[in-house]
């Protein structure tokens, strides 16, 4: 590749897109770097039946609104794809270039052998599936990577681990398909998809919550650790509405032991505190619409004996399905910037290193920041802060040769 | 404006909770328990050591605990059942659990009482192998008396549950050795 340019973006996902879409109105050259093609993780890293969480008339892009005529639909991944296929009109993309190494030089930075002065870490949240270490189990295993629809599974019953957004939508799909479902269950966000008849992320929206700044969040590491809230781009998918299908929930899967899987007896407690948190939310929603009377949400049923034990050999279940979240790579990152935990270290999407900077991280400078429509005051920001750093160093090196 | 005063230091467990960010080591605990028979099914527990913060540490005073089993075992009663020392781990780590979180809520509590439950079905110890040894379900109802909405209490019952080390101990697997010297 070679050559040289003032900034590099890492990943054209909407987030790296969204970079372009200010570098390009300030002027700034620079190349957006992606190892597939434009959207690759919503082409490639989804199961089939996903739609988008957010419904379309909130699902904006710097300067392109949802214009189709299903403005309270959630967009199919093929849609989503289409949709930021849009957005990377005109941007400086070249595709197939797969990253594997960000070095410091004197004047800045090598993307590979690529010179620039700054870079835009853009490359996704969600590139590794977290699973624990369990082994061989005798039975199946696929994460949400893997996963594309029931048919694709063996047969037989299915062992779903995690219960944020991607378990129980998994969960509602294997169940509706006929096969016997387990769904185990630890600290989760409930949401309901609507309340008082309007969509959640309108009131989310409406009533600042979304928007919230990163600085103004009360605990930040957690607020960057939850797990994403339990919605399905239409239809409702709570562990009320699992346990009326026919799903069993079990606690959190805590180990495996002589090929039995070991569940916590914290169920109980995991969904009180799930029912606490959503509630205490719909009631901050309704004080901020000036409404007296509360709408609380039917408490999470709980089987009165949760099983605590499952004999993987026994035949019961076939496929265990790690819903049990995701983490981002930077093996490719030769930069210090990692914490103890390797997660990038970074203020509201501005590192430590001058002229490194990220986007598309959960609450990076908002609550929605990880959310389509979350992107465009955070790359505005981050770009603004780039430049303004550009320009330091630009007069430094001006006064230095003086 | 009155403070809230349960007796605990939120703020020395908050600092320590930074302090020890940086100096996970220090943050390794070893608890310690001596047990020695007595007679029959009767034993005395001694406790007094730990390790902790990189070095040993001692209690103020040594404690002794009395294991015996109840008449209706055949026993001489000499102090209460080891399993019903889980429920006093249990009862009193989720009460301490409470105070602290209601502290740090800013939540007065006048009176807090916990009874706690284990259903035990005793076919396990006697041998029958479709019975497990140990508890089939353990129940903690909570009394509180505070300055909060029934909500409010709810909320700390929950969190106290979430941080608490004997609550985790009961509900998930560990692993545990045992060896001859």
């Amino acid at each position: 590749m070679g050559g040289s340019v003032t900034t590099v973006v890492v990943g054209a996902g909407h987030a790296g897109l969204a970079a372009s879409h200010f570098l390009r109105e300030r002027g700034v050259d620079h190349v957006v770097l992606e190892r597939g093609l434009v959207a690759n993780s919503w082409r490639t890293e989804r199961w089939d039946s996903l739609r988008l969480l957010t419904p379309n008339w909130l699902s904006r892009l710097p300067g392109q609104d949802y214009d189709g005529d299903d403005p309270d639909g959630y967009m199919t991944m093929a849609e989503v794809v289409a949709f930021i296929e849009r957005f990377a009109a005109g941007a400086p993309v070249r595709t197939g270039v797969n990253v594997t190494s960000v070095r410091r030089t004197g004047e800045g930075f090598a993307v590979g052998d690529l010179r620039c002065r700054s870079v835009v870490i853009a490359s996704g949240a969600c590139n590794v599936p977290v699973v624990p270490g369990f082994g061989d189990l005798g039975v199946h295993q696929v994460t949400p990577f893997d996963y594309h629809n029931p048919d694709k599974l063996p047969d037989g019953g299915v062992l779903v681990v995690g219960a944020s957004a991607t378990g129980v939508q998994l969960a509602a799909e294997l169940r509706a398909s006929g096969r016997h479902v387990v769904l185990s269950v630890g600290e989760h966000t409930r949401m309901p998809r609507r309340h008082r008849g309007r969509d959640v992320l309108w009131w989310m929206h409406e009533t600042g919550l979304w928007a919230q700044r990163y600085d103004e969040v009360d605990d930040l590491d957690r607020a960057r650790r939850l797990p994403s809230p339990q919605l399905a781009g239409g239809a409702d998918v709570d562990l009320n509405t699992l346990t009326g299908a026919g799903v069993e929930l079990v606690g959190r899967l805590a180990a495996v032991r002589d090929g039995v899987a070991l569940f916590s007896g914290g169920l109980r407690n995991v969904c009180s505190l799930a029912d606490l948190k959503a509630n205490r939310m719909l009631a901050g929603f309704d004080e901020w619409a000036g409404l007296a009377d509360r709408v609380v949400l039917p408490p999470t049923r709980v089987p009165e004996k949760p099983r605590l034990r499952i004999d993987l050999g026994s035949g019961e279940i076939s496929t265990i399905v790690w819903a049990t979240g995701f983490r981002p790579d930077y093996s490719w990152l030769d930069l210090p910037v990692l914490d103890d935990k390797g997660r990038l270290r970074h203020d509201g999407g501005v590192t430590g290193i001058p002229g490194l900077y990220a986007l598309g991280l959960p609450v990076l400078r908002r609550r929605r920041s990880t959310f389509l429509h979350g992107i465009e005051d955070d790359a505005r920001y981050v770009v603004d802060h780039l430049i303004r750093t550009l320009r330091g160093t630009f007069d430094q090196s001006v006064s230095e040769a003086r | 404006m009155t403070v809230t005063d349960n007796g605990v230091n939120v703020q020395a467990l908050l600092d320590a909770r930074e302090a020890l960010k940086g100096a996970p080591e220090a943050a390794q605990f070893t608890w310690r328990a001596t047990a020695k028979w007595d007679k029959g099914v009767h034993s005395t527990t001694t406790i007094e050591n730990f390790y902790g913060l990189g070095a040993e540490q001692s209690h103020k005073a040594r404690t002794e605990f009395a294991a015996d089993h109840p008449e209706v075992f055949a026993a001489e009663d000499n102090g209460i059942t080891p399993i019903e020392y889980l429920l006093v781990g249990l009862a009193s780590c989720l009460t301490a659990g409470v105070a602290s979180v209601a502290q740090n809520r800013g939540v007065q509590l006048r009176s807090v009482t916990a009874v706690v439950e284990g259903n035990h079905d005793i076919r396990g110890i006697l041998g029958d192998p479709d019975v497990r040894n140990g508890y089939n379900d353990i129940k903690v109802t909570f009394d509180i008396d505070a300055d909060a909405s029934k909500e409010d209490i709810e909320a700390i019952v929950a969190q106290s549950q979430k941080r608490s080390a004997v609550f985790d101990a009961l509900t998930n697997p560990t692993d545990v050795t045992v060896q001859v010297a």
